[in-house]
This record gives C-alpha cells, sequence and structure tokens, in this order.
C-alpha cells in the first residue's frame, strides 16, 4: 500500500502561498483611486478586449489581477451574485461590501480546499453617494480582506507602486491629475513609459445617472494625459 | 458564490433568465405549482389586474412607446397611475399588455437579463437577440397563459446597426412578429390601431407621432372600458417615450397635455 507522505499543514499552505504570489507578481498592476467626482481605474493593459477592469452594478467595479481565465470566472460569478441580489430585492440593496465579502469566502475556501491555489488578486471598489466617500477593497488569493483608504494596487509590483503613491495621494483631486499620477507610479516601477495604447482606463462617476461605471477611450485618455 | 470551472462549455453562458431558471427556478415570474389548484372557484384571471391599450409607431427619429395609465379588475378601476411602458436599456424599451403582476415581473426580468448580458459579454445584444430572448421569455410563460395570467409585451429598439428604430410584437406562445410601421395591443389595441391606420404617415415629425399615438390611446379609451383616458381631474396623463439614436426619452408631460387640451377643445366643437 502507498503511504502518503507527511507533510505539515503550516509547509502546505507556505508553499501554496509561494506558488499563488509568484503567479501574480508576473503579471502587470492595476491601481483604483478615489478622485474628485468617483473613483478612477488604470491598468496596464496592451489588450483592448480581455478586460482586467469590469462594471458589476450601478456604482460597483471589479479589477482583477493575475491568471485572466480564474479572475474572469470570479468576475462573472460577481455580476450573477450583484443582479440577482438586486432582481430579489432592490437595485439599492446591491452593497460592495456584502460582494467583498463573498469573494473572500470563496478565495478563501479555494485556498484551503484546492490542491491548486487561485493565482488572482482581486479589488472591488464603489463609488460614494450623497458626500460619501467611496469604498475600496482588496482580496488576496487566500481570502484575506483589506479595506483600503484612498487608492489600492493590485498584482505586478503593487507594494512599489502604494510605497511610490503613498506620500503623493491626495484627497479630492481632479480626474487628469489623478490619472497622471497613476502613469507616473506605474512606470517609476518599470522606468519605461507607458504608451497610452496599453493603457485600460475606466470611472466610475457619480455624477452620472444609474449606471457609474464608464470605459474612457484611447483619445480620452490622450486628451487627460496631454492636453492640447 | 460558485466561481470553480466546470469542464469545457460548462459555464453557465451570458443570459441571467436562463441562470434563474437553473439555479433559483422559485425567483421567475409564475405561480408555483402548489398553488395552482388553489380553494377559490373564481379563475385566477378574475382576480388579476388586466386591461390596457399600449401601442408603438415608427417616426422619422425612431420610435414612439406609449401606453395608458389605468389598471382594471373586473369591472373595478384597482390602479390610476400604473406604469406599462419601461426603458430596458439605452436603446430599447418594452410595454406590456395583460395580468399585472406577471407583467411587471417579466419587465423587470427583462431589463435585468439584457445588462446582465452586456455586463457578461462586454457588449451590447443586437436588437434581433434582444427581440429573441423576448420571445423565449414570453414562451417561459405559457403554462400561466393557460391560467389567463396573459402576458403580451410589445418590444421597441433603436437599432444602431440600421440606423433605424424597429417595432416586434408577440403572441403568447412567443411568437415574434416584426412590424414595419405601428401596433397597438391590450384590450384597445383594436380601436387603436384603427386610429392609427387613419392618420398614420411614414416619416412623420416627432410631434406629429406623438400626436397620433395620444389621439390612438384617447379613442381606445373612449371605445374600451379597460382602458383609462388622460384623468384631466387627477392630472394623470398617458405615458409617451421616444426611443432615438439619443437613446430612450420620457416626452415632457407638458406636450402630452397641451395635445389633449386641444384634442378635447377640437372634439367639443364636434370636429
Amino acid at each position: 500500500m502507498a503511504f502518503p507522505y507527511y507533510v505539515s499543514p503550516e509547509q502546505m499552505m507556505q508553499d501554496k502561498a509561494e506558488y499563488a504570489k509568484k503567479g501574480i507578481a508576473k503579471g502587470r498592476s492595476i491601481i483604483a483611486m478615489e478622485y474628485q467626482d468617483g473613483i478612477l481605474m488604470v491598468a496596464d493593459n496592451p489588450s483592448t478586449s480581455l478586460n482586467k477592469i469590469s462594471e458589476i452594478y450601478d456604482n460597483i467595479a471589479f479589477l482583477g489581477a493575475g491568471r485572466y481565465s480564474e479572475f474572469e470566472n470570479l468576475r462573472k460569478a460577481g455580476i450573477r451574485h450583484a443582479d440577482l441580489k438586486g432582481y430579489m430585492y432592490s437595485r439599492e440593496d446591491v452593497t460592495a461590501k456584502s460582494l467583498a465579502n463573498a469573494y473572500s469566502q470563496a478565495l478563501g475556501t479555494a485556498f484551503s480546499q484546492e490542491v491548486k491555489p487561485l493565482e488572482v488578486e482581486i479589488a472591488v471598489v464603489a463609488v460614494g453617494e450623497g458626500g460619501q466617500s467611496g469604498e475600496i477593497y482588496r482580496i488576496s488569493f487566500d481570502g484575506s480582506i483589506t479595506d483600503e483608504r484612498g487608492f489600492t494596487v493590485i498584482g505586478g509590483r503593487s507594494e512599489a507602486i502604494t510605497l511610490f503613491l503613498k506620500d503623493r495621494y491626495k484627497v479630492g483631486v481632479p480626474l487628469s491629475d489623478t490619472l497622471k499620477l497613476c502613469t507616473e507610479a506605474m512606470e517609476s516601477t518599470t522606468g519605461q513609459r507607458l504608451a497610452v495604447q496599453s493603457l485600460e482606463v475606466a470611472v466610475l462617476d457619480r455624477n452620472r445617472q444609474g449606471r457609474k461605471f464608464r470605459r474612457l477611450t484611447t483619445d480620452e485618455v490622450t486628451e487627460l494625459i496631454h492636453p492640447r | 458564490m460558485d466561481f470553480r470551472f466546470k469542464g469545457p462549455f460548462q459555464d453557465p453562458g451570458p443570459s441571467f433568465y436562463d441562470w434563474l431558471s437553473s439555479h433559483r427556478p422559485e425567483a421567475l415570474p409564475g405561480v408555483r405549482k402548489d398553488t395552482e389548484e388553489g380553494g377559490s372557484d373564481r379563475p385566477l384571471s378574475a382576480m388579476v389586474l388586466h386591461g390596457t391599450t399600449v401601442l408603438a409607431l415608427k417616426y422619422r427619429d425612431g420610435v414612439i412607446i406609449a401606453g395608458d395609465r389605468m389598471a382594471t379588475e373586473g369591472y373595478q378601476v384597482s390602479a390610476r397611475r400604473i406604469e406599462k411602458v419601461y426603458k430596458v436599456d439605452e436603446h430599447s424599451a418594452i410595454a406590456i399588455a395583460g395580468a399585472a403582476g406577471p407583467c411587471i415581473e417579466l419587465a423587470r426580468l427583462f431589463q435585468t437579463e439584457l445588462e446582465h448580458y452586456e455586463k457578461l459579454e462586454g457588449a451590447e445584444l443586437s436588437t434581433d437577440g434582444k427581440a429573441n430572448k423576448l420571445a423565449q421569455m414570453v414562451k417561459g410563460n405559457l403554462p400561466m397563459a393557460f391560467q389567463g395570467l396573459v402576458v403580451i409585451p410589445i418590444f421597441v429598439g433603436y437599432d444602431l446597426k440600421r440606423n433605424e428604430g424597429r417595432i416586434f410584437k408577440y403572441d403568447i406562445t412567443g411568437g415574434r412578429y416584426e412590424e414595419t410601421d405601428y401596433f397597438s395591443t391590450g384590450s384597445g389595441g383594436k380601436d387603436a390601431r384603427t386610429t392609427m391606420k387613419k392618420l398614420y404617415q411614414s416619416e412623420m415629425a416627432e410631434n406629429d407621432a406623438v400626436r397620433t399615438a395620444l389621439v390612438a390611446l384617447y379613442d381606445a379609451a373612449e371605445e374600451d372600458i379597460g382602458t383609462g383616458g388622460p384623468d384631466l381631474v387627477r392630472g394623470i396623463y398617458p405615458t409617451v417615450k421616444t426611443v432615438t439614436v439619443k437613446g430612450v426619452i420620457d416626452t415632457d408631460e407638458r406636450q402630452i397635455r397641451q395635445i389633449y387640451e386641444q384634442l378635447i377643445e377640437t372634439r367639443k366643437r364636434g370636429a
């Protein structure tokens, strides 16, 4: 009879975490940052169709870093969760907090029960209305969840970018300056200029009616970064 | 939250309605099996809100969709301000005739369906795609239709690829038919159609088209007891929406009131 080798639980978790972290660090970074009128989301993403930023509900958006197939599944599950809740109760009962918790549970379970952990880091952001500040939740591969203030960075060299932004982030800055700060932060870690074409940019704009999510086109991004 | 990979092409797909049917069938519009054989001798259809006129007609910039505001229960008025015309997304709207409860639920489900698809796929459904999806949902209501809870929608959309407004009508089995000029359904549908037949011209200007829709609704209200006319005492007027390249826009109530005041003046004079 084959006898399984003994691996201590600590060792197993450590190995899994290391594996997941390695996978996530390979990718590029995504930033979500509050600005004057809502929340700006910027991803270094050369693809125009495989998105890393996506709309979930009226005032909620999703950011996914790491393995595309895995966070895409999470994104779809999030939309189903939100749409079901909105249909069964009411649109205003769909909250970022409840969604972030559901993600945290799902990722935590997957991390402890599956052989291969998910190589993803995700964020759930919601724009606040009526003078309320926004909500930003970052959820890691193991289901650990953090409630961030002002901005968050996921994927790639997120720690270096967070360090760069820490002293430079200010409250109530207009969109163009916030976008410039985000691209500067990304460039600071790679040492290369980012092409406008390789930026995926979207906003949750609280001044919009109904659905607040909007993607910015390459032309709009160019206009914001290099105004004529 | 279930997000795990279930094998090739096992993803539930982009339809909210299909997903709800397989995962939460109890949340679908309808009456559950155990309540079907209720204790009452009255048929279900006699206990729910009925009676409507809703219509749609094409004009120069797109389509107009309109409906009266009254709901009846037998010979009683049960609601005076009910809404029968709904915006479903940026470029489409729906108006529903039939039993009020299932109608409103269907409209809400259809709104969720289109938004759900758009978010999952990252692109809007085509106008034909929307019309076909609605046909499946109406077909899903067939068991209820046999109990008298009929739901008959009119679907209109501005087709951005063809640059024109389009009108679709349905039957209770989910049959989907495209109309070329105008259509009206509900208990007063035939009367409204007769009026539109006389007044309709292709490529009408917006104001003329709105007027045609309102006159048709007025005539339907005169002939059909299930259709409400303009309520001048309470200030309740039919709902009118224009569906064009600019989106779905509610026609200003002042404009509607003005048209009705003129119409009533003309009719008083016997013209």
